[in-house]
């Protein structure tokens, strides 16, 4: 298993090929891409970045957790952070197990505590030259005020 | 006690990349927050969680000055 934060262009192939076995019966791939259109704005291109020590543990963390509750070493995800354009690959997850189902789960397992945990924030650009931090957690109001944990 | 802060996204727009907060010894993770809040002057900035040496930490996790605190807003990877 492995994981890491990177500032250049991702390669799903690669980290499909990384995690090929002979003991594998299934593998997966998943490519998180920048797509044109969020909330019914107009996209042009996104800045990643993260508070890069820690997410580089908590990925590695949330990595070993998916290798031990489905019973695969082969799990390989890579995160890319910097300016992405449409269409560019932010994250891509590679998983290969003996069973399609526990393959399946390992990548669904990885991608969900990764937008949950992983301190790793992205800035959108619209097409109205605005910019904005994507808040997953905002519902309907504007922000909460500064005090105290959610 | 002085204690830096590092923060993102959000609210290093709003307060910059790092803080040096002085708090007295004893201090907690909600004291951060507090202080912060106090000089946020009535900005509005999602509720973080809040990490202590590259941990996730609960409002009652004690501080040192020797911790590094950081400020995570809601985050948004993949």
């Amino acid at each position: 298993m492995r994981s890491a934060i990177v500032d250049h262009v991702l390669d799903p192939t690669a980290l499909l090929a990384e995690v090929a076995s002979a003991d594998s019966g299934a593998s997966t791939l998943f490519v998180g891409t920048v797509r044109r259109v969020n909330d019914g704005r107009e996209v042009l291109g996104i800045d990643y970045s993260a508070y890069t020590p820690m997410a580089e543990s908590e990925l590695a963390a949330v990595v070993a957790e998916a290798a031990e509750r489905f019973g695969t070493a082969h799990v390989v995800v890579e995160h890319r952070l910097g300016t992405l354009a449409l269409g560019e690959a932010s994250i891509v997850i590679a998983v290969s197990h003996a069973r399609r189902a526990s393959a399946m789960g390992a990548q669904k397992y990885v991608i969900e505590q990764v937008k949950a945990r992983v301190p790793i924030w992205k800035r959108e650009h619209y097409a109205d030259g605005t910019r904005e931090w994507v808040d997953p957690t905002r519902a309907t109001p504007a922000g909460t005020p500064v005090a105290g944990l959610p | 006690m002085a204690v830096t802060v590092l923060l993102f996204a959000s609210w290093a727009d709003a307060f910059g990349p790092r803080v040096e907060l002085d708090l007295p010894a004893g201090s907690r993770v909600q004291d951060v927050l507090d202080s912060l809040a106090a000089r946020a002057a009535g900005r509005t900035l999602p509720a973080p969680m809040v990490a202590v040496n590259q941990r996730y930490a609960r409002p009652e996790t004690p501080v040192a000055a020797s911790d590094e605190v950081a400020i995570i807003p809601p985050v948004a990877g993949g």
